[in-house]
């Protein structure tokens, strides 16, 4: 039973059903249309055949007057046939014909009527016909008329005819939805399956899609990328958050240590201090990398947008240049930069700014050559390339392999050889934040030797 | 000197109360909004430091509302939306400072102290700047200390430009990066310590005072020891 008004309730199931109802009144308007048409063409033919029957009788009338008139409609009354007849005199007393009975009044006015009439007197069904009245000289009335029965036939055929075509339809309509239906109902089960069981957690699982390439399977295509994309964020989120959980106790345990160590030693004031100030830096630390989340975050989002302006992206490269130039040199690099004039582009100058001072901070940081016997030399780089502008920071350090240079760029992930030193393994999950959220790309080449970092932004006013 | 601090956290309007207090200023203190503005537009402040989330009237509001009135006293803006957008929402709206919580108390101290002593609107630009015998003219851009012309870099001149202006006063490496480089972000590592040491060889190092002077877990200070 349940299945049962399930099954009434689909959609499917209620389009045949409006669809049944609409090809009844089709197939009834057309039946009608056609009766009237068959309908007109019949009347049409009958009131033909008593203007015929009158033109005969007229010369009859022409000739011997009323008497002969007379005469020959009793003639003709004898022969069988649809036409009617009726003559009647100046009082309405019927002098021939092979009618007995008429409604009062019929032969008042002259010309076409559609009256009942009866043949015998007393008939237990009425007849009707149609029929045209002449006003005779003398105050004599003609009734010439003609059978309406074969009218009311073709009426009858036709209502036949709709019944019928009305149950052919309704029961191949009722299989044909039963079918439909079912197939729909089985195909949208199972899908329902599907989702109950990606909702009860098992993210793996995607909807079936029966090759037929139908609407139902373009759907469960779009569904399937969609899921697909959900699981890519899930997992992500969750490395996020793995990620966090993890770096964020590291630092947080260093500044639990710090205080209770400075508890439990019994020390003096010089000491509480230090101790004190270890934990403002360590507090200090956990803001930088709670700030650096929160700023790829939002660069992610997008939202950082509304800083939005047009500005030279080789003023904020040169600018970098110069800001660590000293720190370069005193660490023993050579920081060069090479700009090119005139390289606008819209979006957020802090952003930027603070994506490319990550990755000259990088650079000075991991691009040491001395190991290797190398030189110690950072270059900058900001030049157009058609429509877009291209920044690089390039180093002659230990570079980073080809297998590294996609993983790099997630949070918190330091290769090895960098986690000795400080750092948050954020910086270039923020270049990289940025440069996404400004249309453009980041990429790692080889320096040869070293590493090579390339921003493609695309120039203000290229279409994005 | 008279500072007003529109805070409606309890705790960390009471602190600021007491670090103000202790480093020789008088605070004012308004729980909310309105009772702020009301502070804030019978005047006679230094300077006002305004939350940005408050009950009653959001801290925009109420610097809008005070610039709208013609009231010009120097407002800083304290707020746990940190980033670069809402920073410019805040000094568009009319606040002269912005600093994120959580914030060091000597960043904010220093920050204040150099919002009050902006000189007067419409006072006329100082184009000598004084200390000792350090002397730094505006127009020829010339640095000398003594009889002895120093040269400096254009950022150098800056940088020094900048100290003089706040002399006596402390100045924090945020300051420097936002007055002299306008950069409001993290430049991750010392670079700002190198720019002034390499000022301080040019300026200090060839004579028996010293002028340019850290101050430790706050930042620089530039001032005449005599």
């Amino acid at each position: 039973m349940i299945a049962l008004s399930r099954l009434f309730r689909a959609t499917a199931f209620k389009l045949t059903l409006a669809i049944l109802a609409l090809s009844a009144i089709g197939s009834g308007v057309v039946l009608g249309v056609v009766a009237w048409q068959v309908i007109k063409v019949v009347d049409e033919e009958t009131a033909q055949t008593i203007d015929a029957e009158a033109n005969g009788l007229a010369e009859q009338f022409n000739q011997g007057g009323i008497r002969r008139l007379g005469a020959a409609i009793l003639a003709r009354s004898r022969e069988p046939g649809p036409t009617i007849y009726l003559l009647t005199d100046a009082a309405g007393q019927p002098l021939a014909g092979n009618i007995a009975q008429l409604p009062p009044g019929a032969l008042d006015n002259e010309g076409f009527i559609d009256t009942p009439y009866a043949l015998t007197e007393g008939e237990p069904h009425p007849r009707r016909a149609l029929a045209r009245v002449f006003a005779l000289p003398g105050g004599f009335h003609l009734l010439i008329g003609h059978d309406l029965g074969d009218r009311a036939r073709i009426g009858g055929v036709m209502i036949h005819a709709l019944a019928w075509s009305l149950i052919f339809l309704a029961g191949v309509a009722a299989l044909g939805a039963l079918f439909v239906t079912r197939r729909v109902l089985k195909r949208i089960d199972a899908m329902n399956n599907s989702a109950r069981a990606i909702m009860a957690g098992d993210l793996a699982q995607r909807l079936p899609v029966s090759g037929s390439a139908d609407e139902l399977d373009r759907l469960a295509e779009g569904l399937n990328e969609m899921l697909g994309r959900i699981a890519d964020l899930m997992s992500g989120l969750k490395e996020v958050s793995d990620n966090i959980a993890h770096d964020l106790r590291t630092p947080l345990t260093r500044l639990r240590n710090h205080a209770e160590d400075a508890l439990r030693v019994d020390g003096e004031a010089a000491n509480y201090r230090a101790a004190l100030e270890r934990t403002i830096e360590e507090s200090d630390g956990l803001i930088r990398i709670f700030d650096a989340l929160l700023l790829i975050a939002r660069a992610e989002a997008g939202a950082a947008q509304t800083g939005g302006q047009n500005f030279d992206v080789g003023a904020v490269v040169s600018g970098l240049a110069e800001l660590y130039e000293p720190v370069a040199e005193e660490r023993g690099f050579a920081l060069t930069a090479q700009v090119e004039p005139d390289l606008t582009i819209s979006g957020n100058r802090e952003l930027i700014g603070q994506a490319v001072a990550n990755l000259v901070d990088n650079a000075l940081k991991y691009g040491a050559a001395e190991e290797n016997g190398g030189v110690n030399a950072v270059s900058l780089a900001a030049r157009r390339e058609g429509t877009n502008i291209v920044i690089e920071v390039a180093d002659q350090g230990p570079g980073v392999a080809q297998s590294d240079r996609e993983r790099v760029f997630d949070r918190f992930v330091r290769l090895e050889g960098s986690r000795s030193r400080p750092g948050s393994g954020l910086g270039l999950s923020l270049a990289a934040a940025a440069s996404r959220m400004h249309c453009g790309r980041i990429t790692l080449a080889d320096n040869a030797p070293g590493l090579r970092v390339i921003v493609t932004l695309p120039a203000s006013g290229a279409a994005p | 000197m008279r500072i007003l601090i529109i805070e409606d956290d309890r705790d960390a309007a009471a602190y600021l109360v007491k670090a103000f207090r202790e480093a020789g200023h008088s605070p004012d203190h308004a729980a909310d909004g309105v009772t702020g503005y009301d502070l804030a537009h019978e005047g006679g402040y230094d300077v006002a430091i305004v939350d940005r989330m408050l009950p009653k009237m959001d801290g925009l509001s109420l610097i809008s509302a005070l610039r709208a009135q013609g009231n010009e006293t120097p407002v800083l803006i304290l707020s746990a939306l940190g980033q670069v957008d809402d920073r410019v929402k805040g000094l568009r709206a009319g606040g002269d400072d912005y600093l994120a919580k959580p914030y060091a108390f000597s960043e904010l101290l220093a920050r204040v102290e150099a919002l009050a002593r902006r000189r007067p609107k419409g006072a006329p630009e100082e184009t000598v700047y004084r200390l000792g015998d350090l002397k730094l003219d505006r127009l020829s851009h010339k640095v000398t200390r003594g009889a002895e012309e120093i040269v400096l870099q254009p950022r150098e001149f800056r940088l020094l430009e900048y100290l003089l202006q706040n002399a006596g006063k402390v100045v924090t490496r945020t300051m420097l990066l936002e007055h002299v480089w306008d950069y409001h972000f993290d430049p991750q590592t010392n670079v700002i310590d190198v720019h002034v040491s390499r000022l301080r060889a040019k300026i200090d190092r060839d004579f028996d005072k010293p002028l340019l002077h850290t101050v430790r877990g706050a930042g620089y200070m530039i001032r005449d020891s005599a």
